[in-house]
């Protein structure tokens, strides 16, 4: 079990999600678990709530687990895979509000110097437009 | 600093990093005059924006300051390298 609050990368686009999650690895690091989704079950552009929960699943850190979402129907699909998560889980997940990629590396370097998930998610969205 | 880009994405996680593995209060600046920023804030590093040929400037405060500062010259002088970066940061 990881000691460091884990990041979650959820996109229309698969590519997307994939490509966001090369930029945490390869610049922050494989301390910080991480997981990622993109599209829909038919494989186009979507998002969908099992994926989600299987990548908060793969991220899952004690500390907590930080979700970056791209569009609309992404944080809502979020928002639902939180709810359906095991009752004591539920609070130690967030949703920032910060750009997808940005928000991704800036998360993941706050998370592996140990922050709290508060923090994490504090780090994430000092980035978002004031 | 010499590195080719600068202060940019991937040297400032690296930088950020190293700071955050010192438990002095550590921070940066492009001018000696300042502004002098936190160097273990990965958003204030980064909005930095220090282009190659910038003089960087470095103080610590604490414990492990001297080590701090050291370390985290060494860094920029060695371009970011990674196995230094990696040696350092443990």
């Amino acid at each position: 079990m990881s000691d460091k609050v884990g990041i979650v990368i959820v996109s229309h686009s698969p590519d997307v999600a994939r490509g966001a999650a090369d930029m945490v690895r390869q610049m922050v690091g494989n301390e910080v678990p991480l997981g990622f989704c993109g599209g829909n079950p038919e494989g186009g552009l979507g998002t969908s709530v099992e994926k989600i929960m299987k990548a908060i699943e793969e991220a899952w850190s004690e500390r907590g687990v930080a979700i970056l979402v791209d569009l609309g129907g992404a944080e809502t699909n979020s928002e639902m895979a939180i709810e359906m998560l095991p009752p004591d889980r539920q609070g130690k997940v967030v949703i920032c509000n910060a750009p997808i990629v940005e928000g991704a590396v800036m998360a993941a370097t706050e998370a592996w110097g140990g922050a709290t998930l508060e923090d994490v998610r504090r780090t994430a969205e000092e980035l978002s437009p004031q | 600093m010499t590195h080719d880009v600068g202060l940019h994405a991937r040297p400032s996680v690296k930088l950020t990093k190293l700071a955050k593995g010192y438990a002095s209060e550590i921070e940066i600046a492009a001018a000696p005059e300042g502004p002098w920023i936190d160097a273990k804030s990965i958003v204030k590093v980064m909005a930095l924006k220090a282009k190659r040929d910038t003089i960087m400037h470095v103080r610590a405060r604490g414990a492990d300051a001297c080590s701090a500062v050291t370390a985290l010259l060494a860094l920029i002088e060695h371009d970011f390298d990674d196995d230094h970066a990696n040696a350092v940061a443990g």
